[in-house]
This record gives C-alpha cells, sequence and structure tokens, in this order.
C-alpha cells in the first residue's frame, strides 16, 4: 500500500553540516509516529523539509507517491497536510475565531465556515476564547489555537513540531489526550523530545541522531533500547551505514 | 477585521460626498474650489497607499509613481486622442499594469520589506530623473510633449463621455473626483469586507501563518498591490485635471508626504488617511502662504509631534477617546 507521506534518501546539507542524512520514513494513513532525538538530532530540520520551508539537497518526498520534493509551503497545505510550528504561529490581530474561519474557508462559505470554526473550538475545548484577540491570549491558549487552525480545515496529515512546547505539566497531559483523539481521524508527525509525553501517546517512534535515523520501533522497544539511551546521555555510538561512531 | 457591516460607513461616505459636490462648489471661489479638487486627489492617493500599506503590510516608498504615472498616462493619452473618454481607461491601466509588474518582480521574487521599500523608491526617483531629463521636441509620444523639467502644461480637462467638445469646467471636475474619492473609499471597504481582504489581513498579521493555511500570499499581495497602483493612478488623473503632470509628481517630497499623510490619519483605517491627507495638505497650503516658513519644515514638525503624541495617529486615537467617553458615561 501507498504511504501517506515518505522521505527517499532525504538530505539537507548546511554547507559541511549534515543537518538530515540520507533519511527513509514512511507514514501510513491514520498512523501517529512520533520524531524524537535529542538537539541537534535534525529533526527538526527534517520536518522543516516536510513543510516547505527548506528545499532539500538531495533526495525526494512523496505524498501518496506524488513527488512533491522542494513545493512551496501552501502547496504542501494545499495537499491536505496541517502543519503546527513549535512557537505558536498565529494571527496575533484577529479574534480566535476569525482565525480558525480563515484557515478552513477555502473549502466552505462564510456562514458554514463560522459554525464549522465554533465546531472546531468547542472540540478542543476554546469555544469559549472564539470572541478573544488572539494576542491576548496565555501560551497554552495560543497552542490550542493553532492547533484549531491546523485541525479545521480537515487535513488527511497533520505536522506538530513540538506540541508541547512551553506547556505546564498538566497541559502536557491534556495535550496527549488531544493527540491521542486527533489521531481518531487524521495521521499524524509529531516531533518532540519529551519522554513522557511520548510514552503518553503510545505510538511508533523514529529516532534521530546525527540527522540519521538511529531506530524505528514501537515506544516500548525504543525506550528500551540502550543506544537510544546513549544519545540522550550525550554518548557517542556507532551509526547504521557509518563507520565507526 | 471585523464582523461589522461596512453598510453604515458606506452609507456615511455617500451622504458625505453628495453634501461636498452639492455645497462647496456654491460657496467656494474658483481657486479654493481647485484647491479642493487637489485635495480630493490628494486623498485617493494617501487612500491608496493606506490600502496596500495599512492593510496589505506592504510599505511602498514609491506610491508616487503610481500617481506620476497616472498623471502623465492621462495627459499623453489625452493629448493623443481628442477624447478623454478613451484617456481614462489609458491613465489606469498604465499606473495599474505598473504595479502589476513591480509588485510581481517584488513577492514572486521574494524580496524582503526592506528591499521593497528600497526598490519602490528607487523606481520612483528613476521615473523623476527620466522625466526631468525629457526636455526637447524630440520627447515627445505622438502629440504629446514631455516637456522635461516644464512637465506637460496643456493637458485638456476631462470631457463629457463621448463628448469632447465639451469639457468639464472646474465645478464637475471637483464632483467627478469627490466621486472617484467615495468609490475608492466604498471599493476599499468592500475589498477588506471580501475574502480577498481578510486573507490580505491575515497576510499582514503572519505571512507565515498564512502560507501553511494553503494561500499563496504572492497573488494575494500582487493583487492588493496592484490595486494601490490603480487608485494612486486615478489620483494622478485627477490631479492632472486641476494643476499639471509634471516631473515634480514623482519627487522624493511626494514619495515622503504620502507616508506622513498615512501615518498622521492613522495606518489600519481608510478614513484616516483621507483625513490626514486634506488635513496635512490644507496646512502645506497655507504655510506656503507664511513669509521665510518652509512647509516642508512644518510637515516635519507635524510627524514628529504626531509620531510622539499620536503614534496610532488621528482617527484611531479618536476613536479609542470616544470609546473610553461612551464607557465612562455607560458607567453607574
Amino acid at each position: 500500500m501507498t504511504a501517506l507521506l515518505s522521505t527517499e534518501e532525504l538530505c539537507m546539507y548546511f554547507g559541511g553540516v549534515r543537518a538530515v542524512d540520507r533519511v527513509n520514513l514512511a507514514v501510513a494513513e491514520g498512523e501517529l509516529r512520533c520524531l524524537i532525538g535529542p538537539n541537534g538530532a535534525g529533526k527538526s530540520t527534517f520536518f522543516r523539509c516536510l513543510t516547505g520551508q527548506y528545499r532539500p539537497t538531495a533526495g525526494r518526498i512523496r505524498w501518496r507517491g506524488r513527488d512533491i520534493t522542494g513545493a512551496d509551503s501552501f502547496a504542501i497545505a494545499r495537499l491536505g497536510i496541517g502543519i503546527k510550528t513549535q512557537v505558536p504561529s498565529l494571527f496575533e490581530g484577529l479574534t480566535v475565531v476569525e482565525s480558525v474561519i480563515l484557515a478552513q474557508r477555502r473549502r466552505h462559505g462564510e456562514a458554514d465556515a463560522r459554525r464549522r470554526a465554533m465546531a472546531v473550538l468547542e472540540r478542543l475545548g476554546i469555544a469559549g476564547l472564539a470572541a478573544r484577540v488572539v494576542a491576548q491570549l496565555a501560551h497554552g491558549q495560543r497552542q490550542l489555537v493553532e492547533l484549531a487552525m491546523v485541525v479545521a480545515p480537515a487535513p488527511d496529515l497533520i505536522l506538530l513540531d513540538e506540541p508541547t512546547a512551553g506547556m505546564s505539566v498538566e497541559e502536557t497531559g491534556r495535550a496527549a489526550t488531544l493527540i491521542r483523539e486527533l489521531n481518531r481521524a487524521h495521521a499524524l508527525v509529531v516531533v518532540e523530545h519529551d519522554m513522557q509525553f511520548i510514552k503518553a501517546i503510545a505510538s511508533t517512534v523514529t529516532v534521530f541522531h546525527q540527522g540519521r535515523v538511529l531506530v524505528e520501533d514501537s515506544v516500548a522497544r525504543v525506550l528500551a533500547d540502550p543506544r537510544v539511551h546513549d544519545v540522550y546521555l550525550g554518548r557517542s555510538i556507532a551509526m547504521p551505514g557509518t563507520e565507526g561512531g | 477585521m471585523t464582523g461589522r457591516r461596512p453598510t453604515a460607513e458606506i452609507a456615511a461616505a455617500v451622504v458625505l460626498a453628495a453634501a461636498a459636490i452639492a455645497v462647496l462648489p456654491r460657496v467656494l471661489e474658483l481657486f479654493a474650489l481647485i484647491n479642493a479638487t487637489v485635495y480630493a486627489s490628494m486623498a485617493v492617493l494617501a487612500l491608496s497607499l493606506g490600502l496596500v500599506w495599512g492593510f496589505g503590510g506592504i510599505l511602498c516608498f514609491g506610491q508616487a509613481a503610481f500617481f506620476g504615472l497616472g498623471g502623465y498616462g492621462y495627459a499623453v493619452a489625452a493629448l493623443n486622442v481628442a477624447d478623454t473618454t478613451w484617456a481614462v481607461p489609458i491613465a489606469l491601466a498604465v499606473p495599474a499594469a505598473a504595479a502589476a509588474l513591480l509588485g510581481y518582480v517584488m513577492f514572486y521574487g521574494r524580496i524582503s520589506d526592506v528591499y521593497m521599500g528600497v526598490i519602490t523608491l528607487t523606481v520612483t526617483l528613476i521615473l523623476f530623473n527620466f522625466t526631468n531629463s525629457t526636455a526637447g521636441d524630440q520627447w515627445r509620444i505622438g502629440a504629446a510633449p514631455l516637456g522635461g523639467f516644464n512637465g506637460i502644461p496643456s493637458t485638456p480637462p476631462l470631457n463629457l463621455p463621448g463628448d469632447p467638445g465639451n469639457p468639464l469646467p472646474p465645478e464637475r471636475i471637483f464632483a467627478v473626483a469627490v466621486v472617484c474619492l467615495a468609490a475608492c473609499y466604498i471599493l476599499g471597504k468592500l475589498v477588506l469586507r471580501s475574502r480577498f481582504g481578510r486573507v490580505v489581513v491575515a497576510i499582514r498579521e503572519n505571512e507565515r501563518r498564512a502560507e501553511l493555511l494553503g494561500y499563496d500570499v504572492r497573488r494575494y499581495k500582487l493583487g492588493i498591490f496592484t490595486l494601490g497602483g490603480f487608485m494612486g493612478g486615478l489620483a494622478g488623473l485627477l490631479f492632472a485635471n486641476c494643476v499639471f503632470v509634471s516631473p515634480t509628481m514623482f519627487s522624493l517630497f511626494y514619495s515622503g508626504q504620502i507616508i506622513i499623510w498615512v501615518m498622521v490619519g492613522g495606518l489600519g483605517t481608510l478614513a484616516g488617511p483621507i483625513i490626514g491627507a486634506v488635513l496635512l495638505q490644507a496646512l502645506t497650503t497655507w504655510a506656503g502662504t507664511l513669509p521665510a516658513v518652509n512647509p516642508s519644515l512644518i510637515l516635519g514638525a507635524v510627524l514628529v509631534a504626531a509620531v510622539l503624541a499620536l503614534p496610532k495617529g488621528l482617527l484611531p486615537t479618536a476613536a479609542a477617546a470616544l470609546r473610553r467617553l461612551r464607557r465612562r458615561d455607560a458607567a453607574p
């Protein structure tokens, strides 16, 4: 079966730095995939290649088998890929409901868009914020507003870059529940480095290290893997396909 | 962006325009009426930048380029086709096409905001230098001599559509200018109310997020920039009908002045730039009559004072004060 999103030998180099190095990844329909790794592992650069922010140096990105390498962000979004950035990227001067309407109105008329926007806000538990101006919101609320904007057009796949960044323990717990719920309707790729959060959403995990995929397995096996412990502790390890550590 | 319907503002614009057309030609002397026509053309010019900068988030230092192209386009076309009915669409198409071309290069070339300011200003100054150097009989387009520093003083005024033998008197030219101003204001309101306008405002708020939602921001920026060019050209056409076209229309003075009108009137509003243009133009005209006073100096002082005392501009500050008063009156 064709993967929803896949990469083939994807590379992103900055001069001599190989931020992403020959990464092969396939995300199936309805899957919840976590990309983890210590700081500098290349997961955020890989994410930016997927979202069109960076044009890969080499390799291919495919959406349902179609080559989308180097496509612009807006074209990638139009395919049915929702993108949530690490630092909430919002329309500061607009109200919450206006933002969500804008997020989905490519497909719906005004009245329908407003009704759908309110339904999305209710689903995320922030309907009470609908009339508030985005700039006035607290960080946790801003994260949820951005998520509402991402979910609003009903994308097939949602890419989340560190969705719990800056959240309290309680908010992180709620986010995990929310992500599991979102996974009932959308495939998700979550870039994260909070292991507790990864455990809470329990999925297939791809571990990045030095721009490459170190291991890809279930969360339980990944967490039991001594190599993963080593890279998180900053120990040098031998990468597959390379000589020495 | 608000959920409020713009009907009240549109109705107010229509009423004000009708009142101005009915009253001012009766009470103003000819010179004052011509001055009022100049103010109306300046207001259209300010409105054009107010739309591009205040709502599109594009700081265009070269709105004067479209103003000048509209003026020159009209003058050249009117001198070549005796009937100004055909000169008008030409005069509007030239600046709109120039804005579309310039915008395409800037937005599709992913030029950053700072360079956009530099490029728009440079283009304007190139046009200023070029038109300044067109003295001599060899510089003519058909029957229209470009006239170098002196410009084209013999620009024919608008005539009744299809009736070249019937040029409009200054009272009618004033009415046309006021109708154009009201029409531009209403058009701006409707555009901002439309889906296109909402996306433009969203792009001003966060270009990256708009892209991530699937909007091709280049297309929207190009659209609002071209509309601004069109309106700037219309202002030039009106100006050509009450003064005359000359390289000054492309000058740094005009380029800077438009920005000051918008800032003083209120960025992010449509009525603010109109108010700013009329008030400051009146102030400049008055200052020009004073002995030993440079109007530019006064304009600069007003800008500094406005930035310090009213950073949001006249209209937003007045609206906020009115809201505070209403709240105080409503409080028990």
